[in-house]
């Protein structure tokens, strides 16, 4: 079903999605998913709502565990020396630490600029000073926040506007170095201007993080990942270089999504 | 349109117009008639009361003569009853409240448990009262005591707790713990470090909402044995001597405020009825700056949050 793009097989895989399936109570939510996530480029996740790209996502942090009646199926194999994230022997706390993720809509936490930007390095217990001062300060120049907020990192966070708050959220994941960062559709809460300095700054990103982005617009995926995966009806319909997918999809349901039919 | 149409049209909107604003008036007037009841209750108790209040009055024991009696074993009973009280009710009442909200399951037994303590809150106080003579001051011989009154207020005013927690943790958006939670906490962390700290105006409004309530309790109190006359305090809780903390006065007898009132109230001699309003306007005065408390204090909690 997934043709295989050559290029991507030659990148080093971050994470490999194997048979997943994922319940809801007894909702059958994604269906004998395969993907691959490449290290260090941006994957996006589209397709029309309801579809099942966000509980994708989630089920790399396995956030899915904090609400009862989801169960899931397969593997999701993160690096070489493989962890399977699905695995109930693999504890989520763990892969919280390791893999950072954006949401929805802003949601810094209601303390100062600082103290959020700090708070994933206080979680591990890191509490020397000039650590912590010095993770979030590249925390926050590595979410292109530090020039707007240096002077007022007591401020509460509250105070930021809605595209500052998100790029804080970002600071606030890249502060304890994660792997892998999950964004769950990070600018649909956004104006245009906010928009396109986040996806800036996800392509900016991608140097050092390998990044998995669901997006609800066709076009910010086109613009900013290397590779998509579009699914319907919590199926994994076509994968591979977004350029491809975009240009010349070889699914009858990719084309008439793409190219505005349905959706 | 035509004419007569319009005209019926207007008729009809000021119609409803008029019933509208009866509606308004009745409203005003059923307001008004509580409002100025309790103005009234208010303004008499104070003008009865003031010129009794003086040092003198919340230094001195209850004693025969009205002019010389004052509240001191009173408002010492209250203080020490309330203390009790406090230590009782919100660590249990918090605790209980965060298990219910953010660790138990949501099944059957959680809602049934949910539906008791709600309950609960509206038992009449005097079953409290019964309920604490046969277990606090019987079976486990506490006695007719400062700790025996403590506890009993504490479960009368621990549902009140035990609700606002939940309700004040509830009200934080789900959005902030998926925050958390995605950074790697521990439910632990993720309740001590954020949830717990912005629930905190709600849930000391509660805690003060309680023991306001608590303070004015006189049937429980009296149904385990309070003293209406007691002239004598109980051993202060600091000493000169080692080990200078002394907690011999959880076991001494007390009379609390409303029970002061009560007594005094009861008496034949006119004279005493002032004393009675004079104690009464010390306890309205005690709730209305424990509610003023709260809400300074959901002000403060609340700065720089919002959702």
């Amino acid at each position: 079903m997934v043709e295989s793009n050559n290029k991507l097989q030659t990148l080093q895989p971050k994470a490999k999605v194997e048979q997943l399936n994922f319940y809801y109570g007894s909702t059958h939510v994604l269906k004998d998913v395969n993907m691959v996530v490449a290290k260090n480029v941006v994957t996006a996740l589209i397709g029309p709502s309801g579809c099942g790209k966000t509980t994708l996502l989630r089920c790399f942090n396995r956030l899915h565990d904090l609400y009862p009646g989801n169960r899931y199926e397969g593997s999701i194999l993160l690096d070489s020396a493989p962890t399977n994230i699905l695995s109930r022997k693999v504890d989520p706390i763990e892969l919280r630490m390791r893999i950072g993720m954006v949401f929805q809509r802003p949601n810094p936490f209601p303390k100062s600029i600082y103290e959020n930007v700090a708070y994933g390095l206080r979680v591990r217990g890191i509490s020397k000073q000039s650590i912590i001062d010095e993770r979030v300060e590249q925390a926050l120049q590595d979410a292109a926040l530090w020039d707007e907020v240096k002077d007022r990192l007591k401020d509460m966070a509250f105070n930021l506007s809605g595209g500052q708050q998100q790029r804080l959220c970002i600071a606030r994941a890249l502060a304890t170095n994660p792997e892998l960062i999950l964004f769950d559709e990070p600018t649909s809460a956004l104006d245009p201007n906010a928009t396109s300095s986040i996806e800036q700054l996800i392509g900016q990103l991608k140097q050092q993080v390998t990044i998995l982005i669901v997006t609800h617009s066709m076009q910010q995926a086109a613009r900013i990942s290397d590779y998509t995966a579009f699914m319907y009806l919590g199926e994994l319909v076509e994968f591979g270089a977004t350029q491809s997918v975009f240009s010349s999809p070889k699914q009858e349901r990719t084309a008439d999504y793409v190219f505005g039919h349905i959706g | 349109m035509s004419g007569e149409n319009l005209q019926e049209l207007r008729a009809n909107i000021s119609w409803r117009k008029l019933l509208d604003a009866i509606f308004a008036i009745i409203g005003l007037l059923t307001i008004l008639v509580a409002i100025i009841t309790l103005l009234a209750l208010i303004i008499r108790l104070a003008v009865d009361g003031t010129p009794r209040l003086s040092w003198q009055f919340f230094t001195s024991f209850p004693g025969r003569d009205p002019e010389e009696a004052g509240i001191l074993s009173a408002w010492v009973g209250t203080s020490l009853v309330m203390l009790v009280t406090l230590v009782a009710a919100v660590p249990l009442g918090v605790a209980s409240g965060i298990y219910l909200e953010e660790y138990a399951p949501k099944n059957w037994l959680s809602a049934l448990i949910e539906v008791n303590v709600t309950n609960l809150a509206g038992v009449p106080s005097i079953i409290y009262g019964l309920l604490a003579l046969g277990l606090f001051a019987e079976q486990l011989k506490l006695g007719e005591s400062i700790l025996t009154a403590g506890l009993t207020l504490a479960l009368l005013v621990l549902p009140v707790v035990i609700v606002t927690t939940r309700e004040s943790l509830r009200a934080i958006p789900n959005s902030i713990r998926e925050a958390a939670y995605a950074l790697g906490t521990t439910k632990w962390q993720m309740i001590w470090d954020h949830t717990l700290p912005y629930s905190m105006s709600g849930i000391l409004t509660g805690v003060i909402i309680a023991l306001a309530r608590a303070i004015g309790e006189t049937a429980p109190l009296i149904t385990i044995g309070a003293l209406t006359f007691i002239a004598f305090l109980p051993e202060p809780p600091i000493k000169s001597q080692f080990p200078f903390i002394s907690f011999e006065w959880l076991q001494a007898p007390f009379t609390v405020m409303p029970i002061q009132m009560f007594n005094w109230v009861s008496r034949p001699e006119p004279e005493f009825q002032f004393n009675a309003a004079a104690a009464g306007v010390i306890l309205i005065v005690m709730t209305l700056v424990m509610n003023g408390i709260a809400i300074y204090l959901r002000y403060r909690f609340r700065r720089g949050i919002k959702w």
